[in-house]
């Protein structure tokens, strides 16, 4: 069993990535990656949300009826969402505002749905809450990494400090939504050729 | 005239996709045939048409602070229930896909069975969703969030059918294996935002 538990945790974070493998949740992982602060808050808003909801699903899987099922789970991440934009707006104003409506984009994510179809629902409390927090730090992951790509070489700082010489110009397209879309592109053909993963059509 | 600037600003330079990057999962997975890919976006113009205005509707008569003065309860009137947006709005979308799903099957059967399985996914799209929560933050009026949820709707739709007709050429070049399928898709889509915000700038 802790073996099995450990291909849980381990799985999400590269081999078997909600972003780059599974090819969920990716509007958020593109709107938010312009700063690195917006990214990492967005990051543990969704890591939390995601493992709380699998370990709440996972609690109720035998009183959810199938036939209503998807409901009472948008209903759960909705709640969840809820409380996450609260507390945003209570303790972290400013980023909260930068995010717009991503945090409530959560909700849509298809990783926290897809996780509680896929995993939550037929699986126990533990594990569920294990496979919650991979999966989210298999997609802060990505997200960081995006970011990072964007704000070096879009303004050449990274959280804020200056990384690169002042004289760098500052390449304004990877600020624009183009370049989310190209670093994304590139970061999964790296983890892609790293990991060895071909999809076929 | 302004509301037909922002017609052409939420279809093409405000692309709730290219832009905002709303409703990317979806768009990547439908957009491998061009007839489904017009399916879904078909679906998804007649959907986003009516959440918008209808969760303004909800929006200023029911969440927004002071907004239940219509009672014409001073207790009610002093509430503030914004914080319910999230999930009125998502219960909103869910039911009114089913219903929109219902009254097809009923009166147009063929147009129902042409989008087949494509309005249920329509709740999960984030583009439905996200159309909804921008109409807030931009606090639009009526008129103005039928125009946007219409033309949002025809925005995402043609950047899906653009993008099924271009992966269908695609087909017979030889791409690097790591790059095949999601690498090469999302490296086109940036190409597509950045011609697509070659319409910035017109103004009616």
């Amino acid at each position: 069993m802790p073996s099995k538990l450990k291909r849980v945790a381990v799985d999400p974070l590269s081999e078997n990535n909600p972003i780059t493998i599974q090819v969920l949740g990716i509007c958020s992982a593109l709107a938010v990656t312009v700063k690195m602060d917006t990214a990492v808050v967005m990051s543990i808003c969704l890591t939390a949300v995601l493992a709380l909801s699998n370990l709440t699903i996972s609690l109720l899987r035998r009183a959810i009826p199938t036939r209503i099922r998807m409901i009472v789970e948008v209903s759960i991440i909705a709640t969840l969402v809820i409380l996450a934009d609260q507390l945003l707006r209570a303790f972290a104003y400013d980023i909260s505002r930068q995010l717009t409506v991503f945090v409530g984009l959560i909700i849509t994510n298809c990783i926290v749905m897809g996780r509680a179809e896929a995993f939550a629902l037929q699986n126990p409390p533990l594990p569920s809450l294990v496979d919650g927090l991979a999966n989210g730090l298999g997609y802060s992951g990505v997200l960081l990494a995006v970011a990072t790509m964007r704000e070096v070489l879009g303004s050449g700082t990274w959280f804020g400090w200056r990384v690169l010489p002042e004289a760098y110009p500052g390449n304004g397209l990877m600020l624009l939504a183009p370049g989310a879309f190209l670093a994304l592109g590139l970061i999964i053909w790296a983890q892609r050729t790293l990991s060895g993963h071909v999809e076929n059509d | 005239m302004e509301l037909a600037s922002l017609a052409i600003r939420s279809i093409f330079v405000e692309n709730i996709l290219l832009a905002y990057f709303l409703g990317m999962c979806s768009f990547l997975a439908i957009s491998k045939r061009v007839q489904t890919a017009t399916g879904l976006g078909m679906a998804v113009i007649f959907v986003q048409t009516l959440t918008v205005p209808a969760n303004w509707v909800i929006r200023r008569f029911l969440l927004d602070p002071g907004a239940l003065a219509w009672t014409g309860s001073a207790a009610l009137a002093a509430l503030d229930l914004s914080f319910l947006t999230f999930i009125c709005f998502i219960a909103v979308i869910a039911s009114l896909v089913q219903l929109v799903e219902m009254i097809l099957d009923r009166f147009f059967p063929r147009l129902h069975h042409s989008l087949g399985i494509f309005l249920p996914l329509i709740t999960v799209n984030c583009a439905i969703l996200g159309g909804s929560l921008f109409m807030v933050e931009r606090s639009y009026g009526f008129a103005e969030s039928v125009v946007f949820g219409a033309s949002s709707g025809v925005g995402w739709a043609l950047a899906i059918m653009a993008m099924a007709a271009i992966r269908k050429k695609l087909r017979y070049s030889n791409i690097p294996g790591g790059l095949r399928g999601l690498g090469i898709t999302m490296i086109m889509t940036g190409l597509m935002a950045m011609a697509f915000m070659i319409f910035a700038g017109i103004q009616f």
